[in-house]
């Protein structure tokens, strides 16, 4: 059964910033792209590196050369350590996308009076009925362990 | 087994110009004018220096001419000798390297009217590449236009030390008009001496130049991948000659290596420039610079990912083996009869229409 966790205020993840949170030992990397929340697990697939020290950047592709077409801004994460892009809302990074893929996590913003009598991990924030909260979705430990 | 099989196509022989003067004929009457008036003399170049042992094979280097200076002399050395079904002429004549461009076109219609005429019409056994003159795109395609319906032209040739890197877009109507009229673009050893023959500046030696065309054929490569000239022309292939062929692997892996991380640079190579060149490029491999054992040799065809890439090919007259030993041993019978047979069949097009 997967667990939910209460990992930040909203206002602690500015559009366009991002914030390393730890939970279960797990270090995750939580992005707001223009007011929508991703989660990833903080540690790049291929060596390691941190995504909250990558650039967040846009998606670039080209139907012929010398053209290219720019969307998507911020839904990109540039690895820090070789460059690799990953795609914020699958994981895939975009050089191998079914052989290199970021674990990604589910990520809601609950309203401080909604988090009341709920089974969430509350044990990391005094919560305030009036602010919003980020809330992240862990699988099972048991499938986690698979990782 | 060493000797090429019967039947085999070799993708890579040199006929000779025996000099200035047997392209007259060829000529324009105006161009014939000039170089008599000029007395311009034989193009030779130190891509291959006439005494050079690289050059010519000590038994096929007659005292009193060229080698490989007429059919006759290529009949009995290889085609007759080994059964060769098809032989691909690619003519190293020094045309490439002046800097007046109408006379550098002048003389390759010439050259290739010359390689027609004394060639491809002497024996039903040759095909020909079509020289370009490199000087200048537009005169290029001109060229490619004026042969391509001739389909004993299974090629463009050009060299592979020019003038800016070949991928660069100015060169694209090049590209164009060969993918349009199903001709592999054949990139041969050799430099215009429009730069150094290698990144870091001229060389002492002609050993150093030799090998380090490999240097040449590896910027080529990246560069032509790069700017997505395969993106541009998906039907296009290209043909390394006389390129070595054991550094393929290693300059593609760096090249995938760091696309990983750059790739937003050039967004039209939308794969890795690996599975670029397994679908685009073709070597010939002679000479054949890999692993010195066939167990060895098989890894290094495990790491080229296909066996496809490779064309056999003898570099007539140059000196790459002794006796008949044109097909290095350490390469397995399978891969030798593909590389003699299929490889060329689906990298050249136009054989098959031109089945003789």
């Amino acid at each position: 059964m997967s667990t939910r966790h209460v990992v930040a205020r909203a206002s602690d993840v500015p559009d366009g910033t991002r914030k390393r949170v730890t939970v279960d030992g797990r270090d995750i990397a939580l992005f707001n792209v223009r007011g929508e929340f991703f989660a990833t697990l903080d540690r790049c697939p291929h060596r390691g590196g941190s995504f909250c020290e990558g650039r967040q950047t846009g998606l670039v592709e080209s139907n012929e050369p010398g053209v290219y077409t720019y969307t998507r801004q911020g839904e990109i994460i540039r690895c820090p350590w070789h460059g690799w892009e990953f795609d914020l809302r699958t994981g895939r990074s975009k050089s191998a996308p079914s052989q290199w893929r970021a674990r990604t996590f589910e990520v809601t913003v609950a309203h401080g009076d909604q988090l009341e009598d709920t089974s969430l991990a509350l044990e990391m924030f005094p919560v305030a009925v009036e602010e919003d909260y980020i809330v992240l979705t862990l699988p099972a430990a048991r499938s986690r362990s698979r990782e | 087994m060493p000797k090429p099989l019967p039947g085999a196509i070799d993708c890579d022989v040199h006929p000779s110009v025996p000099g200035m003067k047997s392209l007259m004929p060829h000529l324009s009457d105006h161009w014939a004018e000039v170089i008599d008036q000029s007395g311009l003399p034989d193009l030779e170049t130190w891509n291959y220096p006439p005494g050079a042992p690289l050059t010519a094979r000590s038994d096929w280097r007659p005292q009193a001419r060229k080698p490989a200076a007429n059919v006759e002399a290529m009949r009995v050395e290889t085609l007759d000798r080994w059964g060769t079904g098809i032989a691909i002429c690619n003519a190293l004549y020094g045309v490439q390297t002046l800097f007046n461009e109408d006379l550098a076109a002048g003389l390759c219609r010439g050259l290739n009217t010359w390689l027609a005429r004394e060639w491809l019409d002497r024996d039903p056994r040759l095909r020909g590449s079509i020289v370009l003159p490199v000087q200048s795109v537009e005169r290029s395609v001109d060229e490619i236009e004026h042969w391509a319906n001739d389909k004993r032209f299974v090629q463009v040739l050009m060299l592979v030390g020019g003038e800016t890197p070949l991928g660069r877009r100015h060169n694209w109507p090049i590209y164009a008009a060969a993918a349009r009229h199903g001709l592999p673009v054949g990139i041969h050893a050799g430099s215009s001496f429009r730069h150094p023959t290698t990144p870091v500046g001229w060389t002492s030696y002609y050993t150093e130049d030799y090998v380090n065309q490999s240097l040449a054929f590896q910027t080529q490569l990246a560069s032509l991948i790069c700017e997505g000239v395969f993106s541009k022309y998906p039907d296009l292939r290209v043909v390394l000659i006389e390129s070595g062929v054991s550094w393929l692997p290693a300059h593609i892996w760096h090249l995938d290596k760091f696309w990983k991380g750059l790739r937003m640079e050039v967004p039209w190579v939308d794969r890795p420039p690996f599975e670029i060149v397994r679908d685009h490029v073709r070597l010939t491999a002679q000479p054949l610079d890999g692993p010195a054992t066939p167990v060895a040799f098989g890894q290094f065809m495990e790491q080229m990912g296909s066996d496809k890439l490779l064309l056999f090919a003898s570099d007539y007259p140059h000196w790459q083996f002794d006796g008949d030993d044109a097909v290095p041993d350490v390469i397995s019978p399978t891969l030798a009869r593909k590389m003699q047979f299929d490889n060329p069949r689906e990298t050249y097009r136009r054989l098959e229409e031109t089945k003789s």
